[in-house]
């Protein structure tokens, strides 16, 4: 056991990896935090007679030390942010706000005299916590800072209109998790390519094509395009069985296409990393083993596992590629999000860069140790 | 006295790996159209020399030269002047016969008619042609070994290099590779076998050479050697020029 080092790294390092990996996801790696969201507040009685309603409101929000404000001019900009993921809800005070409360106070018994109105609340689509938490941390501030101890079964003249709950109560676990199954299905492109390639290292094949005039870049570069061409089957048989499923995102042409570049372009960082792999593993038992030092950060990070993060979690998810192909697919699919929003360019510009880093290096790194 | 044009020069070839000296100063030329036999005992530095030719390791010291172009610094032409049949049987088992032999076709970019034609006739004078299209998996070892050969030579190289190609082959099969190697001598291909069988190097070289701790030993015909010696046979010359103690391979 000692002298055969891929059966020590699985018997030593894998369990260790594997406990720091869902540790760091789940656990309280970093010291016991709890999670907070992030709301968007447009206060349009921000100037009314009756403005210290909403402050008080808003001020009891920031108090719950669960809700991170951010206040916004117009409903217009804090849309644009929702829709992109920035924020995970937006909250619209309306502007008689401050005057409802005020006439409930004036008389709590007789509701022919309250001004009636309706707090917007939008909740971020692609994410699951914040559909089911926000309303109900919304709705228990409002009713403290309107009402203070009155009981919740009084009827009362504000509401809280979700407008965006009721697409979300639609949503399934399943439709939350789809974006990041993309992702996964080409992490495991890593293995099959480190084992590919060691396994015909050892047979001597790589020292049988080198002795041909095919140059290395044209040899890696078919490597590249075949195992892209994997990845773009992999991609479609993934989303087949979804459709099988039952998941209908409801997205145009231009968004699916998007979704399979960025896909594609992902693969291309996993076939680096098999190669970086490769040229470590000296078999491709080895090989097997040595990939998941790639492949389990990024699946338990960046993938369908990484919206039950702890914050230590999602902090380091953005270290690893898979977590912006999965942002990307989520804001595409989930959030309705346009190609052309800044948050998915900038995920396919990283997932671009990450990209070729890897597949440079792993290239680079391979002619230089890993061929026999 | 008829020059004849020189197809490979080894001149003072040194390969050393770590503290190992393979090739230890070996010069030697091979004539265009010969067909040259290399022996030695095991770690002697037969494949270390058969690598350095090929492009595959750069030599510690010295140079070789194949078919006139220089093998470190013109490695693109000689590849395209060589084929290479690798002691270890390296074929894609998931291919069939026929995929293998014109994956290599492929990669030396050969046209697609003249691969064809390479193809079919390579496996027929080997025995391979009703078993072209089974995945090469299913083959026995002397199928894989001739079908080795075959991948090695579906380019039409001028210069061939043999690293043991009829090693654990039964006499049939053994005999039809020695047809076959006396067939490319006739299409005055050059030739570089290295081989452990003496009735072998007997049979089909035209001069041979003993390598022994990297170093070249001897240097002639099998005749001459044979007389030089006084031994009846290529093997008898071996064992005195080489010794008894077994050895082992770097």
């Amino acid at each position: 056991m000692i002298r055969e080092p891929a059966t020590l790294f699985l018997i030593i390092l894998f369990p260790v990896i594997l406990t720091l990996a869902f540790g760091t996801s789940f656990g309280a790696i970093g010291g016991s935090q709890s999670t907070t969201y992030q709301i968007g507040v447009v206060n349009t009685d921000s100037a009314g007679p009756y403005q210290q309603w909403s402050q008080r409101f808003v001020g009891n929000l920031t108090n719950t030390e669960i809700l991170r404000i951010q206040d916004y001019s117009d409903n217009e900009t804090a849309q644009a942010d929702l829709i992109q993921g920035k924020i995970q809800a937006v909250l619209l005070i309306p502007e008689n706000f401050g005057e409802s409360c005020n006439s409930f106070w004036a008389a709590p018994t007789d509701s022919s005299l309250w001004v009636n109105t309706t707090v917007q609340l939008y909740l971020d689509s692609g994410s699951m916590f914040a559909t089911q938490a926000i309303p109900l941390i919304i709705q228990q501030v409002l009713a403290a800072t309107v009402y203070g101890d009155q009981p919740i079964s009084v009827p009362r003249p504000i509401q809280i209109g979700s407008p965006s709950l009721i697409q979300a109560s639609k949503t399934t676990m399943f439709d939350y998790m789809a974006p990041g199954i993309f992702a996964y299905a080409a992490i495991f492109l890593t293995m099959t390519v480190a084992q590919s390639f060691t396994t015909d290292r050892e047979k001597g094949l790589l020292r049988r094509i080198n002795i041909t005039p095919t140059t290395p870049t044209e040899f890696m570069t078919s490597q590249a395009v075949s195992n892209m061409l994997a990845a773009l089957v992999q991609a479609v048989l993934v989303f087949a069985m979804a459709y099988l499923i039952g998941y209908r995102p409801n997205v145009d042409a231009a968004s699916f296409t998007l979704a399979f570049v960025i896909v594609l372009i992902f693969s291309l960082c996993n076939v680096g990393f098999g190669l970086i792999t490769a040229t470590i593993a000296k078999s491709p038992g080895a090989a097997t083993g040595i990939a998941f030092v790639f492949i389990m950060p990024q699946m338990f990070l960046g993938t369908f596992v990484g919206f039950a993060l702890s914050p230590t979690g999602q902090a380091a998810g953005k270290f690893v590629p898979s977590y912006y192909v999965t942002d990307a697919l989520t804001s595409l699919f989930l959030r309705g999000a346009p190609i052309s929003s800044p948050t998915i360019l900038l995920d396919l510009a990283v997932v671009s860069v990450c990209s070729v880093i890897a597949l440079l290096l792993g290239i680079v790194l391979f002619r230089k140790y890993g061929k026999a | 006295m008829i020059m004849k044009e020189v197809a490979i020069v080894i001149d003072n070839l040194t390969k050393r790996f770590e503290d190992v000296t393979a090739v230890d100063g070996l010069s030697l030329e091979v004539e265009k159209g010969e067909l040259f036999g290399l022996l030695g005992p095991n770690g002697a530095g037969k494949t270390t020399t058969i690598n350095v030719l090929c492009g595959l390791l750069e030599p510690t010291s010295g140079s070789v030269r194949v078919g006139g172009c220089d093998a470190q610094k013109e490695l693109n032409k000689v590849k395209e002047l060589i084929g290479v049949c690798p002691q270890d049987t390296a074929v894609f088992s998931y291919l069939t016969g026929r995929e293998n032999v014109e994956l290599f076709g492929n990669l030396h970019a050969m046209p697609k008619e003249k691969l064809k034609k390479n193809t079919e006739e390579l496996l027929r004078k080997l025995d391979l042609l009703d078993d072209a299209n089974r995945r090469v998996g299913k083959y026995s070892g002397g199928m894989r070994r001739r079908l080795n050969l075959i991948m090695a030579l579906v380019n039409d190289p001028e210069i061939a290099f043999l690293d043991e190609p009829t090693v654990a082959m039964d006499v049939q099969s053994r005999h039809a590779v020695w047809d076959f190697i006396k067939d490319l001598k006739k299409q005055n291909k050059t030739v570089i076998l290295t081989t452990h069988y003496m009735e072998e190097a007997e049979e089909l070289c035209d001069r041979v050479g003993i390598i022994d701790y990297g170093k070249l030993i001897a240097l002639g015909t099998p005749e001459q050697l044979k007389d030089k010696f006084g031994a009846k046979n290529l093997e008898k010359v071996f064992i005195q020029l080489t010794g008894r103690r077994i050895r082992e391979e770097l």
